[in-house]
C-alpha cells in the first residue's frame, strides 16, 4: 500500500481548474479504482464516465499523463511510481463536467452514414459467408466506441476539422459496412466528399491509441482510399463515368 | 416547487427504459409497429451491460450438429431453471430464438462462421448440442452494435444518460414516468401509454459481482413501488468463473466459453474435482472418467460432456466446497486451466478478451498458466412478473422484458439463454405494449402532484445540511449482502440481514450528497439506493421463504431440492405494511410440453423438428 498523488481537472464548460487529491494503492488497481476512491473519500460530486470496467464498453475515455487513454485498463503500477497522476478529460471534445465530456457529435456522424443494405438470403433461409471473407471486417468491429482515436486524430483535435471529416471511428466504420460480405450500398462517393477520406494524412495516432489495438490506418482507412482513388482518380474510370454515367 | 408547465416533457406512445439488447430489440419493434418510441438509457448509447455478455446466444439452429431442434433446447433449459422456468415462456424462447439470431444476422451482425459458411456454434454448460451462435468472445458487444446501428434508422428517439426515477399512474394504469438528465441535473416528464422496463438485474447490491454500475435493480425499484409484482427473486446465480485476483478486478466475468472450449478446472493438489460434484440427475449424461471428457473434446460424438459443463450453480457450489475444504487455489479460488489444452494461437483466435483482460488486469498469460477464478454475482433470473405472451407486469402499462422480467430461467440460466432471451422477449415485449397503447388511444393527463413528490425526494438528498455517505451506505449494504445472502444461505444469516437490511434503511433515508445536481456522481449513487435496498430486501425474503436448494438457490439448512417446493413461485409485493412476500401455485403445464421436458434425448433426436 502506498499513497499516490493526483492532479485532476475540475470544472464545467464555463472553465476550471487542476486540483489535487491523494488516494491509497492497492495491488491490481487501475486509475478508475483511483478515481472511485477519490470519490469516496474526498470529491463525491467528481464526475467521471464509466460503466463496464473490463475495457469493453469504451465510456472511461480521458487523458491519462497527457495520453488518451481507457482509465479502467490503466494499471496504476504501469504509471511512473514517484510523479503525481494528472487526468484531464478528453480534449478533442467539449467538457460536459470534470472528466466527462460531450461525445454526441460521434453519434451525429453515424446517423449520416447509409445502414447495411443487405442482400436476399439464400434459398434456405441462411446466409452464407466464409471465415476467411468477414475476418478482416470482424476485426473493426471489435470497435467499442471510445472514441480515443477521434479524440487523438489530427484532423479532428488541430485542424478543427470536424465538419468535413469523420474522423478514425467512423471510417472503420465505413469499412466495416463496404467489406461486409452481405452489402449492396455503394458509399465510395460520400466516402470522399461528406465523409472526407482524403483529409486523413495517415500519421496512424489513431492506430496507436486504440485499445482494441485494431490495425484502423492499414486495414481501414488505405483500403478506403485506394477505392476512392480507384473509382475517382483512374483515368479509365474517369472516362467511363463521364461517358457511360457509370 | 417549479410549476409542471416548466417542466421539461416529451411525449411517446411507448417509452422503453434500457438501452441493451431487450431494450434496443423492444423499442426496434415498436417501431415497426408503428409507435412514437422514446428510448431512455442511463448511459451512453450502445454501452449497455450487455456488451460485457461474452460467450454467445443460444439457439437451436443446428448448424454444427444437426441432431438440434427447439424441443431439446427446451427440454434443457427446464431442466437447468430446475423445471421453475414458465414453461410458455421457455417454449416460445426455444422455438423463436433461431430466427432472432438469423434476423440479427440480416442487421449486420457478424457471426463466427462454420466451415460450410453458416452462422457456427459452441458448446456452453446445460446446452446437450453445440449451441451457441458467437463471435469469439465478445458476442455481447456485437448484439449491442447490432441493434444500435439497426435502431438509429428506425425513427426513435434516444434520450441518453437520462436515469428513471418513478413511474407516473392515472389509478392503476401507467401513464408515464418521471427522470432526470445526468449531464444538466434536470428532470424531465416522459408520457406515454405503456412503458416498457429492460433495466436488468440488481448485483452491484453485492460486493462481488460481474455486473457495472447500473445494475442497481431500477426496474425492480420502480415497478415495485408502482404496485407490480416480482418474482423468483430467490434464484440469483453465482456465475462460477469471476476472476479473484487482483482485488480491484474481483468478480469481473471470465466466458464460460474456456470451459467450453475445453477448459478444466483443478483444485490446488492439482485434480479434476468436477468429477465429484455430478448431480445423480445429469449422470447419464455426464462423462465418468477424464479419458471420455477428453474424447469429447476431440470431437467424438458418442462421448458425453465433460463435468464442467455442468450447469452454472452446480459449478459455482463445487468451487465454494473446494475453497471451504482447504483446496483452494492461492487467493481463495478455483484453476481454470485452458493452456494445456489448446494451443496458444487457438486460445488467442477464440477467447480473444480473455487473453487480453488477464494479460492487462492479471498481468497472466492465459496461453502459458492457469486462470484464478470464483463464484460472482452475475444474474437475477426472478424479476418483474409478466404475462408470458405480452410481457405485461401485473400493472397495467408496464411492460418488461430481458433480465429485469422473471419466469424464462426458472430457477437458474443456461449461459447464453440470456442475448436470445433479450431478442425473443424483447420483441413480444415490443408487440405487447404498442397493442396496448393502440387499445388506450388517447394519452391521459399527467398528474402534478406525483411529479412534484418525485422530484422532491430527489432533490431533498442535496439540501440536507448533513447526513450519511451514499459511497459507505453502500457498501454497507454490499457487504451484507455478499455476506448474509451469498451463494450458501441459512435461516440464522438470513434473519440477520433481514435486520441489517433495516438499519440501512435508515442510513438510507437520511443520505446526503455535496454539490449541485448536474453530474453529480454522489447524487446519483444515492438515488440508485432505494432500489438497491428493494432488490436486497426482496430476495432476502424470497430467500427466506422457500425452504429447499435448487438452481441458484442454496441452504445449508434444508439441503436438496424438494418436491412440494417444486409447486409453487415466491411472489413479492408492496403492501400497507411494506414488503408482502406469498407462495403462487404454480399451472399445470401443457401435456405436449411436460412429454418434451420429461422425454429421453434420443427421442426428441429422432424427431427432429
Amino acid at each position: 500500500m502506498a499513497k499516490r498523488q493526483f492532479k485532476i481537472w475540475r470544472g464545467n464548460k464555463n472553465g476550471g481548474e487542476f486540483a489535487n487529491y491523494q488516494t491509497e494503492i492497492e495491488p491490481g488497481m487501475v486509475v478508475l479504482d483511483a478515481i472511485h476512491s477519490i470519490q469516496a473519500e474526498s470529491a463525491g460530486d467528481l464526475a467521471v464516465r464509466w460503466n463496464c470496467k473490463a475495457g469493453k464498453c469504451g465510456s472511461c475515455s480521458m487523458e491519462i499523463n497527457g495520453k488518451p487513454r481507457l482509465s479502467c485498463m490503466t494499471r496504476m503500477n504501469s504509471l511512473p511510481a514517484n510523479e503525481t497522476v494528472t487526468l484531464q478529460p478528453l480534449k478533442t471534445f467539449p467538457v460536459i463536467k470534470d472528466l466527462v465530456t460531450d461525445v454526441s457529435w460521434n453519434y451525429r456522424q453515424k446517423e449520416k452514414i447509409q445502414p447495411l443494405k443487405p442482400k436476399p438470403r439464400d434459398a434456405d433461409g441462411n446466409y452464407r459467408m466464409m471465415q476467411e471473407d468477414v475476418d478482416r471486417i470482424q476485426e473493426f468491429r471489435k470497435c467499442i466506441e471510445c472514441f480515443l482515436c477521434q479524440d487523438v486524430c489530427h484532423v479532428l483535435r488541430d485542424q478543427d476539422q470536424a465538419n468535413n471529416f469523420v474522423g478514425p471511428r467512423f471510417m472503420i466504420y465505413l469499412a466495416s459496412l463496404e467489406m461486409h460480405p452481405l452489402d449492396t450500398a455503394d458509399r465510395i462517393p460520400t466516402i470522399r466528399k461528406e465523409f472526407g477520406s482524403g483529409l486523413c494524412n495517415i500519421t496512424r495516432c489513431c492506430t496507436e491509441v486504440c485499445p482494441e489495438h485494431i490495425n484502423i490506418t492499414d486495414n481501414g482507412i488505405i483500403p478506403l482510399k485506394e477505392r476512392v482513388v480507384d473509382r475517382f482518380y483512374d483515368p479509365v474510370m474517369w472516362v467511363k463515368r463521364k461517358f457511360f454515367g457509370v | 416547487m417549479i410549476p409542471l408547465s416548466e417542466i421539461l416533457t416529451y411525449e411517446h406512445d411507448v417509452i422503453v427504459v434500457g438501452a441493451g439488447g431487450a431494450g434496443l430489440r423492444a423499442a426496434i419493434e415498436c417501431c415497426k409497429q408503428g409507435m412514437n418510441t422514446g428510448v431512455v438509457c442511463k448511459s451512453l448509447l450502445g454501452k449497455a451491460h450487455t456488451v460485457m455478455a461474452e460467450g454467445g446466444m443460444a439457439a437451436a439452429m443446428g448448424n454444427v450438429d444437426a441432431r438440434d431442434n427447439w424441443k431439446v433446447h427446451f427440454r434443457d433449459t427446464m431442466r437447468g431453471g430446475k423445471f421453475m422456468n414458465q414453461w410458455r415462456m421457455a417454449e416460445l424462447h426455444a422455438r423463436e430464438a433461431p430466427d432472432r439470431v438469423r434476423e440479427l444476422e440480416e442487421w449486420g451482425a457478424v457471426f463466427d462462421r462454420t466451415k460450410e459458411g453458416l452462422i457456427s456454434q459452441r458448446n456452453f454448460g446445460g446446452h446437450r448440442y453445440p449451441r451457441l451462435a458467437h463471435v469469439g468472445d465478445r458476442t455481447g458487444l456485437e448484439l449491442i452494435r447490432t441493434l444500435q446501428d439497426y435502431a438509429i434508422h428506425q425513427g426513435m428517439k434516444v434520450y441518453m444518460e437520462c436515469t428513471a426515477l418513478d413511474l407516473l399512474k392515472d389509478g392503476d394504469r401507467i401513464t408515464g414516468l418521471v427522470g432526470y438528465f445526468r449531464e444538466t441535473g434536470r428532470f424531465v416528464v416522459f408520457k406515454a401509454n405503456a412503458v416498457i422496463f429492460a433495466t436488468g438485474g440488481a448485483g452491484k447490491a453485492w460486493k462481488i459481482t460481474s455486473n457495472s454500475w447500473e445494475y442497481t435493480g431500477d426496474g425492480y425499484g420502480m415497478a415495485y413501488t408502482a404496485g407490480a409484482e416480482l418474482m423468483d427473486m430467490e434464484f440469483t446465480q453465482f456465475h462460477p468463473t469471476g476472476m479473484v485476483w487482483p482485488p480491484s478486478v474481483r468478480g469481473i466475468l471470465v466466458t464460460e466459453g474456456v470451459r467450453g472450449d475445453g477448459g478444466i478446472l483443478l483444485n490446488n493438489k492439482g485434480e479434476r474435482f468436477m468429477f465429484k460434484y455430478v448431480p445423480p440427475k445429469f449422470a447419464a449424461e455426464t462423462a465418468d472418467t477424464v479419458e471420455e471428457g477428453n474424447r469429447w473434446l476431440e470431437g467424438d460424438k458418442a462421448a458425453r460432456r465433460p463435468p464442467e459443463l455442468l450447469t452454472r450453480d452446480v459449478v459455482a457450489r463445487a468451487i465454494t466446497a473446494e475453497v471451504n475444504a482447504g483446496r483452494g487455489s492461492a487467493h481463495g479460488g478455483a484453476l481454470l486451466d485452458i493452456a494445456s489444452r489448446r494451443p496458444a494461437d487457438v486460445i488467442r483466435k477464440k477467447l480473444p478478451s480473455m487473453y487480453h483482460q488477464f494479460k492487462e488486469l492479471g498481468e497472466l498469460d492465459i496461453t502459458k498458466e492457469p486462470m484464478e477464478v470464483g463464484p460472482t454475482l452475475h444474474y437475477f433470473m426472478g424479476g418483474i412478473r409478466v404475462d408470458h405472451d405480452t410481457q405485461q407486469s401485473t400493472v397495467p402499462g408496464l411492460f418488461a422484458c430481458g433480465e429485469c422480467s422473471a419466469g424464462m430461467h426458472g430457477a437458474n440460466r443456461l449461459g447464453g439463454n440470456s442475448l436470445s432471451d433479450l431478442l425473443v422477449f424483447g420483441r413480444l415485449a415490443g408487440l405487447g405494449a404498442s397493442e396496448y397503447s393502440k387499445s388506450i388511444g388517447k394519452k391521459s393527463v399527467t398528474d402534478e402532484k406525483q411529479v412534484l413528490s418525485i422530484i422532491r425526494s430527489a432533490t431533498d438528498i442535496l439540501n440536507l445540511d448533513k447526513g450519511t455517505n451514499p459511497y459507505l451506505v453502500h457498501e454497507d449494504l454490499q457487504n451484507v449482502m455478499q455476506r448474509y445472502v451469498g451463494i450458501v444461505r441459512s435461516a440464522d444469516e438470513l434473519q440477520t440481514a433481514k435486520n441489517e437490511l433495516e438499519r440501512i434503511k435508515k442510513d438510507v433515508a437520511l443520505v446526503k450528497s455535496d454539490g449541485a445536481s448536474q453530474y453529480n456522481a454522489g447524487w446519483h449513487k444515492a438515488l440508485d439506493l432505494r432500489n438497491l435496498l428493494i432488490s436486497a430486501e426482496a430476495v432476502t425474503k424470497a430467500a427466506e421463504m422457500r425452504t429447499e436448494s435448487r438452481g441458484g438457490h442454496t441452504r445449508i439448512d434444508f439441503e436438496g431440492e424438494r418436491e412440494e417446493c417444486a409447486k409453487y413461485n415466491i411472489v413479492v409485493k408492496k403492501g400497507e405494511q411494506g414488503m408482502e412476500v406469498r407462495k403462487v401455485e404454480r399451472r399445470e403445464p401443457p401435456e405436449t410440453l411436460k412429454k418434451i421436458a420429461y422425454a429421453k434425448i434420443e427421442d426428441l433426436e429422432r424427431e427432429g423438428v
